[in-house]
Protein backbone atom coordinates (compact mmCIF):
# COMPACT_ATOMS: atom_id res chain seq x y z
CA UNK A 1 0.00 0.00 0.00
CA UNK A 2 1.19 3.18 -1.21
CA UNK A 3 2.39 5.56 2.08
CA UNK A 4 3.06 8.92 0.31
CA UNK A 5 0.24 10.59 -1.33
CA UNK A 6 0.02 11.18 -5.26
CA UNK A 7 1.40 14.75 -4.97
CA UNK A 8 4.31 13.88 -2.84
CA UNK A 9 5.26 11.26 -5.58
CA UNK A 10 4.72 13.67 -8.41
CA UNK A 11 2.31 11.86 -9.79
CA UNK A 12 0.47 13.73 -12.77
CA UNK A 13 -3.15 12.07 -11.17
CA UNK A 14 -2.53 14.91 -8.58
CA UNK A 15 -3.23 17.46 -11.06
CA UNK A 16 -6.84 18.57 -11.33
CA UNK A 17 -5.87 19.01 -15.38
CA UNK A 18 -4.91 16.06 -15.92
CA UNK A 19 -8.13 14.44 -13.94
CA UNK A 20 -10.79 16.25 -16.12
CA UNK A 21 -8.40 15.46 -18.67
CA UNK A 22 -9.44 12.10 -18.11
CA UNK A 23 -13.09 12.46 -17.18
CA UNK A 24 -13.99 14.80 -20.43
CA UNK A 25 -11.88 11.98 -22.97
CA UNK A 26 -12.01 8.30 -23.40
CA UNK A 27 -15.47 6.68 -23.64
CA UNK A 28 -16.88 10.31 -23.18
CA UNK A 29 -15.22 11.83 -26.37
CA UNK A 30 -15.40 9.10 -28.46
CA UNK A 31 -19.59 8.80 -27.85
CA UNK A 32 -19.74 5.47 -26.36
CA UNK A 33 -20.97 6.76 -23.12
CA UNK A 34 -23.14 10.01 -23.01
CA UNK A 35 -21.37 12.94 -21.06
CA UNK A 36 -23.40 14.24 -17.69
CA UNK A 37 -24.64 17.25 -18.76
CA UNK A 38 -26.67 15.48 -22.41
CA UNK A 39 -27.75 12.79 -19.06
CA UNK A 40 -29.19 15.94 -17.09
CA UNK A 41 -30.54 17.73 -19.55
CA UNK A 42 -32.59 15.05 -20.87
CA UNK A 43 -34.82 15.18 -17.61
CA UNK A 44 -34.77 18.96 -17.41
CA UNK A 45 -31.99 19.32 -15.24
CA UNK A 46 -29.23 21.33 -17.06
CA UNK A 47 -27.62 23.60 -15.94
CA UNK A 48 -28.18 21.75 -12.65
CA UNK A 49 -28.88 24.26 -9.94
CA UNK A 50 -28.82 24.61 -6.39
CA UNK A 51 -32.11 24.36 -4.18
CA UNK A 52 -31.76 25.64 -0.71
CA UNK A 53 -29.08 25.64 1.78
CA UNK A 54 -28.74 23.28 3.52
CA UNK A 55 -25.30 22.32 4.77
CA UNK A 56 -22.09 23.91 5.15
CA UNK A 57 -19.11 21.43 4.29
CA UNK A 58 -15.60 22.93 5.62
CA UNK A 59 -12.55 21.02 4.75
CA UNK A 60 -9.88 22.11 7.38
CA UNK A 61 -7.23 20.81 5.40
CA UNK A 62 -5.68 17.34 3.71
CA UNK A 63 -3.94 16.04 6.56
CA UNK A 64 -4.54 13.20 7.85
CA UNK A 65 -2.53 10.27 9.44
CA UNK A 66 -4.14 7.57 6.99
CA UNK A 67 -3.52 7.42 2.91
CA UNK A 68 -6.05 5.26 2.41
CA UNK A 69 -6.41 3.56 -1.43
CA UNK A 70 -9.57 5.09 -2.42
CA UNK A 71 -8.97 8.85 -0.75
CA UNK A 72 -10.57 11.74 -3.41
CA UNK A 73 -8.84 14.00 -1.32
CA UNK A 74 -5.54 12.44 -2.12
CA UNK A 75 -5.07 12.86 1.82
CA UNK A 76 -2.13 11.87 3.94
CA UNK A 77 0.69 12.75 6.40
CA UNK A 78 2.36 14.83 4.27
CA UNK A 79 -0.44 17.31 2.57
CA UNK A 80 0.82 20.41 4.27
CA UNK A 81 -2.79 21.70 3.31
CA UNK A 82 -3.90 23.15 6.76
CA UNK A 83 -6.97 25.66 7.26
CA UNK A 84 -5.32 28.98 8.99
CA UNK A 85 -6.88 30.44 11.97
CA UNK A 86 -7.66 33.40 10.13
CA UNK A 87 -9.66 30.98 7.41
CA UNK A 88 -11.41 29.92 10.36
CA UNK A 89 -12.57 33.16 11.85
CA UNK A 90 -13.82 34.16 8.69
CA UNK A 91 -15.77 30.67 8.18
CA UNK A 92 -17.32 31.21 11.78
CA UNK A 93 -18.77 34.69 10.85
CA UNK A 94 -20.19 33.07 8.46
CA UNK A 95 -21.67 29.99 10.67
CA UNK A 96 -22.85 32.50 12.35
CA UNK A 97 -25.14 33.86 9.87
CA UNK A 98 -26.01 30.74 7.59
CA UNK A 99 -29.91 29.63 6.79
CA UNK A 100 -27.91 26.10 6.63
CA UNK A 101 -28.94 23.42 9.76
CA UNK A 102 -25.65 21.28 9.26
CA UNK A 103 -22.29 22.26 9.68
CA UNK A 104 -19.91 19.17 8.43
CA UNK A 105 -16.35 19.33 9.44
CA UNK A 106 -14.18 17.01 7.29
CA UNK A 107 -10.70 16.86 6.13
CA UNK A 108 -7.70 14.72 6.05
CA UNK A 109 -8.33 14.03 9.33
CA UNK A 110 -10.18 16.81 10.82
CA UNK A 111 -8.57 17.19 14.52
CA UNK A 112 -5.25 17.20 12.96
CA UNK A 113 -5.43 20.83 12.51
CA UNK A 114 -4.07 22.71 15.33
CA UNK A 115 -6.61 25.05 15.87
CA UNK A 116 -9.63 22.00 15.73
CA UNK A 117 -10.77 22.04 19.23
CA UNK A 118 -11.29 25.56 19.05
CA UNK A 119 -12.76 25.75 15.49
CA UNK A 120 -15.24 23.39 17.29
CA UNK A 121 -15.31 25.28 20.39
CA UNK A 122 -16.49 28.53 18.75
CA UNK A 123 -18.51 26.80 15.92
CA UNK A 124 -20.71 25.16 18.97
CA UNK A 125 -21.88 28.59 19.86
CA UNK A 126 -23.70 29.15 16.90
CA UNK A 127 -26.56 26.77 17.32
CA UNK A 128 -26.15 24.96 14.38
CA UNK A 129 -28.93 21.83 14.70
CA UNK A 130 -26.66 19.19 13.31
CA UNK A 131 -22.53 19.49 14.07
CA UNK A 132 -21.14 17.04 12.07
CA UNK A 133 -17.16 16.26 12.42
CA UNK A 134 -15.90 13.50 9.87
CA UNK A 135 -13.79 11.54 11.95
CA UNK A 136 -11.73 8.20 10.82
CA UNK A 137 -11.48 6.81 13.65
CA UNK A 138 -8.08 5.75 13.70
CA UNK A 139 -6.78 9.34 14.87
CA UNK A 140 -8.25 8.69 17.89
CA UNK A 141 -6.14 5.57 19.02
CA UNK A 142 -2.90 7.32 16.88
CA UNK A 143 -1.74 9.57 19.63
CA UNK A 144 -2.36 10.10 23.58
CA UNK A 145 -3.17 13.96 22.75
CA UNK A 146 -6.00 12.76 20.74
CA UNK A 147 -7.81 10.11 23.43
CA UNK A 148 -9.57 11.96 25.18
CA UNK A 149 -11.60 12.86 21.35
CA UNK A 150 -14.91 10.83 22.38
CA UNK A 151 -15.09 13.24 25.49
CA UNK A 152 -14.65 15.74 23.61
CA UNK A 153 -17.23 15.23 20.95
CA UNK A 154 -19.86 14.73 23.59
CA UNK A 155 -18.82 18.23 25.34
CA UNK A 156 -19.86 20.36 22.02
CA UNK A 157 -22.33 17.56 21.43
CA UNK A 158 -20.73 16.79 18.10
CA UNK A 159 -22.43 14.54 15.61
CA UNK A 160 -19.38 11.61 14.54
CA UNK A 161 -19.67 10.16 11.27
CA UNK A 162 -16.76 7.73 10.93
CA UNK A 163 -15.77 5.70 7.89
CA UNK A 164 -15.76 1.64 8.04
CA UNK A 165 -15.25 0.06 4.78
CA UNK A 166 -16.85 -3.63 6.35
CA UNK A 167 -17.38 -5.23 9.21
CA UNK A 168 -14.11 -7.81 8.71
CA UNK A 169 -10.92 -7.01 9.27
CA UNK A 170 -8.98 -7.93 6.14
CA UNK A 171 -11.44 -5.70 3.52
CA UNK A 172 -10.81 -2.66 6.08
CA UNK A 173 -6.88 -3.08 6.35
CA UNK A 174 -6.31 -3.52 2.46
CA UNK A 175 -8.49 -0.36 1.98
CA UNK A 176 -6.83 2.06 4.56
CA UNK A 177 -4.17 0.03 5.55
CA UNK A 178 -2.67 -2.50 8.51
CA UNK A 179 -3.98 -2.16 11.75
CA UNK A 180 -6.72 0.25 10.57
CA UNK A 181 -9.67 -2.45 11.48
CA UNK A 182 -8.14 -3.49 15.19
CA UNK A 183 -8.29 0.55 16.28
CA UNK A 184 -10.99 1.11 14.50
CA UNK A 185 -13.09 -1.24 16.74
CA UNK A 186 -11.37 0.09 19.84
CA UNK A 187 -12.14 4.00 18.82
CA UNK A 188 -15.94 2.76 18.34
CA UNK A 189 -16.11 0.61 22.03
CA UNK A 190 -14.52 4.07 23.23
CA UNK A 191 -17.30 6.08 21.24
CA UNK A 192 -19.80 3.85 22.80
CA UNK A 193 -18.52 4.13 26.16
CA UNK A 194 -19.44 7.82 26.81
CA UNK A 195 -22.77 7.36 25.17
CA UNK A 196 -22.35 7.85 21.18
CA UNK A 197 -24.49 5.65 18.82
CA UNK A 198 -26.40 4.36 21.53
CA UNK A 199 -30.41 3.24 21.14
CA UNK A 200 -31.50 6.30 21.86
CA UNK A 201 -28.80 8.27 22.67
CA UNK A 202 -28.83 11.96 21.05
CA UNK A 203 -24.86 11.71 20.67
CA UNK A 204 -25.55 10.23 17.08
CA UNK A 205 -22.70 7.98 15.54
CA UNK A 206 -23.01 6.94 12.04
CA UNK A 207 -20.94 4.81 9.77
CA UNK A 208 -19.98 5.53 6.42
CA UNK A 209 -19.47 3.00 3.89
CA UNK A 210 -17.36 2.98 0.61
CA UNK A 211 -16.09 -0.67 -1.20
CA UNK A 212 -13.14 -1.41 -1.22
CA UNK A 213 -12.54 -1.86 -4.76
CA UNK A 214 -13.88 -1.03 -8.47
CA UNK A 215 -17.28 -1.59 -7.67
CA UNK A 216 -20.39 0.58 -6.74
CA UNK A 217 -21.64 0.34 -2.83
CA UNK A 218 -25.33 -2.49 -2.95
CA UNK A 219 -28.21 -1.55 -1.06
CA UNK A 220 -27.83 0.86 2.61
CA UNK A 221 -30.41 -0.56 4.34
CA UNK A 222 -29.15 -4.03 3.51
CA UNK A 223 -25.28 -3.67 4.23
CA UNK A 224 -26.86 -1.40 7.52
CA UNK A 225 -28.61 -4.48 8.83
CA UNK A 226 -25.26 -6.68 8.24
CA UNK A 227 -22.75 -4.15 10.05
CA UNK A 228 -25.38 -4.11 13.04
CA UNK A 229 -25.26 -7.54 13.20
CA UNK A 230 -21.80 -7.94 13.09
CA UNK A 231 -20.55 -5.39 14.97
CA UNK A 232 -22.96 -5.99 17.79
CA UNK A 233 -22.30 -9.72 18.12
CA UNK A 234 -18.40 -9.84 17.34
CA UNK A 235 -17.47 -6.84 19.28
CA UNK A 236 -20.27 -5.27 21.23
CA UNK A 237 -20.78 -1.84 19.09
CA UNK A 238 -23.68 -0.03 18.19
CA UNK A 239 -24.03 2.62 15.83
CA UNK A 240 -27.16 4.64 14.61
CA UNK A 241 -27.15 4.83 10.38
CA UNK A 242 -24.98 3.77 8.05
CA UNK A 243 -24.19 5.53 5.13
CA UNK A 244 -23.24 3.84 1.53
CA UNK A 245 -21.33 6.32 -0.52
CA UNK A 246 -19.97 5.54 -3.83
CA UNK A 247 -16.23 6.37 -4.59
CA UNK A 248 -16.41 8.98 -7.14
CA UNK A 249 -13.48 8.91 -9.78
CA UNK A 250 -11.13 11.25 -8.38
CA UNK A 251 -7.21 11.56 -7.55
CA UNK A 252 -6.50 7.83 -5.87
CA UNK A 253 -9.57 6.44 -6.34
CA UNK A 254 -9.13 7.07 -10.21
CA UNK A 255 -5.37 6.47 -10.27
CA UNK A 256 -6.32 2.79 -8.46
CA UNK A 257 -8.89 2.36 -11.55
CA UNK A 258 -6.57 2.88 -14.14
CA UNK A 259 -3.70 0.89 -12.45
CA UNK A 260 -6.01 -1.71 -12.11
CA UNK A 261 -7.14 -1.51 -15.60
CA UNK A 262 -11.38 -0.86 -14.17
CA UNK A 263 -11.88 2.72 -15.22
CA UNK A 264 -13.89 1.62 -18.08
CA UNK A 265 -15.79 -0.97 -16.64
CA UNK A 266 -16.30 1.39 -13.72
CA UNK A 267 -17.60 4.61 -15.70
CA UNK A 268 -19.66 1.98 -17.72
CA UNK A 269 -21.08 0.72 -14.53
CA UNK A 270 -21.57 3.75 -12.86
CA UNK A 271 -23.45 5.33 -16.26
CA UNK A 272 -25.76 2.31 -16.66
CA UNK A 273 -26.61 2.69 -12.81
CA UNK A 274 -27.98 6.22 -13.60
CA UNK A 275 -31.00 7.12 -11.83
CA UNK A 276 -32.80 10.10 -12.74
CA UNK A 277 -34.67 10.08 -9.64
CA UNK A 278 -31.73 11.01 -8.07
CA UNK A 279 -30.81 14.02 -9.83
CA UNK A 280 -33.17 16.57 -8.38
CA UNK A 281 -31.51 15.46 -4.52
CA UNK A 282 -27.66 15.43 -5.46
CA UNK A 283 -25.91 17.38 -2.60
CA UNK A 284 -24.06 20.03 -4.68
CA UNK A 285 -27.82 21.28 -4.46
CA UNK A 286 -28.18 21.94 -0.91
CA UNK A 287 -24.11 21.92 0.48
CA UNK A 288 -21.34 24.22 -0.29
CA UNK A 289 -18.05 23.27 0.70
CA UNK A 290 -15.13 24.94 1.86
CA UNK A 291 -11.64 24.53 0.97
CA UNK A 292 -8.51 25.17 3.68
CA UNK A 293 -8.18 28.23 2.23
CA UNK A 294 -11.30 29.49 2.03
CA UNK A 295 -12.34 28.69 -1.65
CA UNK A 296 -15.76 27.99 -2.59
CA UNK A 297 -17.18 25.11 -4.61
CA UNK A 298 -20.37 23.14 -5.03
CA UNK A 299 -19.01 19.92 -3.48
CA UNK A 300 -16.00 18.16 -1.68
CA UNK A 301 -15.35 16.07 -5.22
CA UNK A 302 -15.21 19.46 -7.16
CA UNK A 303 -12.83 21.27 -4.64
CA UNK A 304 -10.71 18.23 -5.40
CA UNK A 305 -10.92 18.98 -8.86
CA UNK A 306 -10.06 22.68 -8.42
CA UNK A 307 -13.27 23.87 -10.05
CA UNK A 308 -14.63 26.53 -7.75
CA UNK A 309 -18.19 28.01 -7.70
CA UNK A 310 -19.94 29.38 -10.92
CA UNK A 311 -20.44 32.67 -8.94
CA UNK A 312 -19.46 35.81 -8.23
CA UNK A 313 -18.93 34.98 -4.85
CA UNK A 314 -15.79 32.21 -4.67
CA UNK A 315 -14.07 33.07 -1.31
CA UNK A 316 -15.08 32.57 1.88
CA UNK A 317 -14.11 36.25 2.64
CA UNK A 318 -16.85 37.37 0.41
CA UNK A 319 -19.82 35.05 1.03
CA UNK A 320 -23.17 35.66 0.37
CA UNK A 321 -25.84 33.15 0.42
CA UNK A 322 -28.12 34.86 -1.68
CA UNK A 323 -25.91 35.50 -4.40
CA UNK A 324 -24.40 31.81 -3.98
CA UNK A 325 -28.02 30.25 -4.56
CA UNK A 326 -28.40 31.72 -7.83
CA UNK A 327 -25.84 30.14 -9.59
CA UNK A 328 -25.07 27.52 -12.07
CA UNK A 329 -23.45 23.84 -10.04
CA UNK A 330 -20.30 22.93 -12.08
CA UNK A 331 -20.49 19.05 -13.47
CA UNK A 332 -18.36 16.83 -15.48
CA UNK A 333 -18.48 12.77 -15.68
CA UNK A 334 -17.58 12.40 -11.97
CA UNK A 335 -20.93 13.22 -11.16
CA UNK A 336 -22.19 10.40 -12.58
CA UNK A 337 -21.10 8.91 -8.93
CA UNK A 338 -23.92 10.88 -7.15
CA UNK A 339 -26.64 9.32 -9.19
CA UNK A 340 -25.62 5.63 -9.61
CA UNK A 341 -28.23 3.45 -8.34
CA UNK A 342 -29.74 4.83 -4.83
CA UNK A 343 -27.61 8.03 -5.42
CA UNK A 344 -24.76 8.81 -3.05
CA UNK A 345 -23.67 11.90 -1.00
CA UNK A 346 -21.84 12.65 2.39
CA UNK A 347 -25.09 12.19 3.91
CA UNK A 348 -25.59 8.64 1.91
CA UNK A 349 -28.13 7.81 -0.29
CA UNK A 350 -30.75 10.04 -2.35
CA UNK A 351 -33.31 8.64 -3.86
CA UNK B 1 -16.45 -9.62 -34.82
CA UNK B 2 -14.42 -10.68 -31.91
CA UNK B 3 -12.03 -13.75 -32.64
CA UNK B 4 -12.64 -15.83 -29.44
CA UNK B 5 -16.53 -16.79 -28.38
CA UNK B 6 -16.12 -14.66 -25.03
CA UNK B 7 -15.71 -11.25 -24.91
CA UNK B 8 -16.49 -9.48 -21.49
CA UNK B 9 -17.34 -6.34 -22.84
CA UNK B 10 -20.25 -8.53 -24.23
CA UNK B 11 -21.75 -8.85 -20.78
CA UNK B 12 -22.74 -5.07 -20.94
CA UNK B 13 -24.69 -5.96 -24.44
CA UNK B 14 -27.13 -8.38 -22.45
CA UNK B 15 -30.05 -5.83 -22.62
CA UNK B 16 -29.78 -5.57 -25.98
CA UNK B 17 -30.56 -9.01 -26.71
CA UNK B 18 -34.57 -7.87 -26.35
CA UNK B 19 -33.78 -5.77 -29.51
CA UNK B 20 -34.41 -9.06 -31.84
CA UNK B 21 -37.55 -9.76 -29.40
CA UNK B 22 -38.91 -7.01 -27.40
CA UNK B 23 -41.86 -9.37 -25.48
CA UNK B 24 -39.65 -12.26 -24.49
CA UNK B 25 -36.48 -9.67 -23.84
CA UNK B 26 -38.57 -8.05 -21.85
CA UNK B 27 -40.51 -10.35 -19.98
CA UNK B 28 -37.46 -12.33 -19.46
CA UNK B 29 -35.68 -9.26 -17.77
CA UNK B 30 -38.84 -8.94 -15.63
CA UNK B 31 -38.81 -11.93 -14.48
CA UNK B 32 -35.10 -11.84 -14.03
CA UNK B 33 -35.44 -9.05 -11.68
CA UNK B 34 -38.43 -10.36 -9.92
CA UNK B 35 -36.72 -13.65 -8.68
CA UNK B 36 -33.29 -11.57 -7.58
CA UNK B 37 -35.42 -9.32 -5.23
CA UNK B 38 -36.17 -9.73 -1.34
CA UNK B 39 -38.42 -12.61 -0.64
CA UNK B 40 -38.63 -15.72 1.59
CA UNK B 41 -34.94 -15.63 1.25
CA UNK B 42 -33.00 -12.44 1.09
CA UNK B 43 -31.29 -10.95 -2.10
CA UNK B 44 -27.98 -11.48 -0.32
CA UNK B 45 -28.81 -15.42 -0.09
CA UNK B 46 -29.79 -15.47 -3.94
CA UNK B 47 -26.43 -13.80 -4.79
CA UNK B 48 -24.50 -16.82 -3.25
CA UNK B 49 -27.14 -19.01 -5.02
CA UNK B 50 -26.42 -17.46 -8.18
CA UNK B 51 -22.74 -17.58 -7.84
CA UNK B 52 -22.68 -21.24 -7.11
CA UNK B 53 -24.99 -22.16 -10.32
CA UNK B 54 -22.81 -19.71 -12.25
CA UNK B 55 -19.90 -22.40 -11.62
CA UNK B 56 -21.96 -25.25 -11.92
CA UNK B 57 -23.21 -24.33 -15.65
CA UNK B 58 -19.73 -22.66 -16.39
CA UNK B 59 -20.91 -19.25 -17.22
CA UNK B 60 -17.78 -16.53 -17.75
CA UNK B 61 -20.56 -13.75 -17.51
CA UNK B 62 -22.60 -15.23 -14.72
CA UNK B 63 -19.35 -15.60 -13.00
CA UNK B 64 -18.27 -11.92 -13.34
CA UNK B 65 -22.00 -10.92 -12.43
CA UNK B 66 -22.33 -12.01 -9.65
CA UNK B 67 -18.61 -11.99 -7.70
CA UNK B 68 -19.06 -8.36 -8.21
CA UNK B 69 -22.80 -8.74 -7.11
CA UNK B 70 -21.59 -10.42 -3.95
CA UNK B 71 -18.67 -7.60 -3.34
CA UNK B 72 -21.59 -5.35 -3.83
CA UNK B 73 -23.70 -6.76 -1.05
CA UNK B 74 -20.47 -7.17 1.62
CA UNK B 75 -20.15 -11.01 1.17
CA UNK B 76 -17.00 -12.12 1.95
CA UNK B 77 -14.52 -14.34 -0.20
CA UNK B 78 -14.82 -17.26 2.44
CA UNK B 79 -18.85 -17.18 2.21
CA UNK B 80 -18.33 -16.71 -1.82
CA UNK B 81 -15.89 -19.51 -2.13
CA UNK B 82 -18.05 -21.93 0.61
CA UNK B 83 -21.01 -21.32 -2.09
CA UNK B 84 -18.87 -22.46 -5.05
CA UNK B 85 -18.00 -26.07 -3.10
CA UNK B 86 -21.82 -25.89 -2.40
CA UNK B 87 -22.32 -26.17 -6.47
CA UNK B 88 -19.04 -28.10 -6.78
CA UNK B 89 -20.07 -30.81 -4.55
CA UNK B 90 -23.78 -31.44 -5.86
CA UNK B 91 -22.18 -31.13 -9.40
CA UNK B 92 -19.18 -33.68 -8.03
CA UNK B 93 -22.25 -35.64 -6.52
CA UNK B 94 -24.36 -35.68 -9.69
CA UNK B 95 -21.52 -37.59 -11.50
CA UNK B 96 -20.59 -39.99 -8.22
CA UNK B 97 -24.30 -40.83 -7.82
CA UNK B 98 -24.22 -42.21 -11.25
CA UNK B 99 -21.85 -44.74 -9.69
CA UNK B 100 -24.88 -46.98 -8.49
CA UNK B 101 -25.88 -47.54 -12.28
CA UNK B 102 -22.62 -48.54 -12.79
CA UNK B 103 -23.13 -50.98 -9.76
CA UNK B 104 -26.13 -51.72 -10.84
CA UNK B 105 -25.33 -52.68 -14.38
CA UNK B 106 -22.52 -54.41 -13.31
CA UNK B 107 -23.85 -57.04 -10.81
CA UNK B 108 -26.91 -57.48 -13.52
CA UNK B 109 -24.21 -58.38 -15.78
CA UNK B 110 -21.90 -60.52 -13.89
CA UNK B 111 -22.69 -64.14 -12.92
Amino acid sequence: MATKSLKAQQNELATSNKQLEILNGGLFANGELPYFKDKIAEIGHFPLRPTRLEILQINVGYMCNQVCAHCHVDAGPDRKEIMTKETMMQCLEVIKNTKAHTLDLTGGAPEMNPNFRWFVEEASKAGIKDFIVRSNLTIIRANKKYYDLPGFFKKHNVHVISSMPHYTKGKTDKQRGDGVFDKSIKALQELNAVGYGMPNSNLKLDLVYNPSGAYLPGDQGAMERDFKKRLKEDFNIQFHNLFAITNLPIARFLDYLIASENYEDYMYALVEAYNSSAVANVMCTNTISVSWDGWLYDCDFNQMLDLKVASKVKHIKDYNEDVLTDRNIIISQHCYGCTAGAGSSCQGSVA
Amino acid sequence: MANSYYDPADLRKFGKITEWSEELGEKFFDYYGKVFEEGALTAREKSLIALAVAHVIKCPYCIDSYTKDGLQRGITKEEMMEAVHAGAAIESGATLVHGVQMMNKYNKLSM
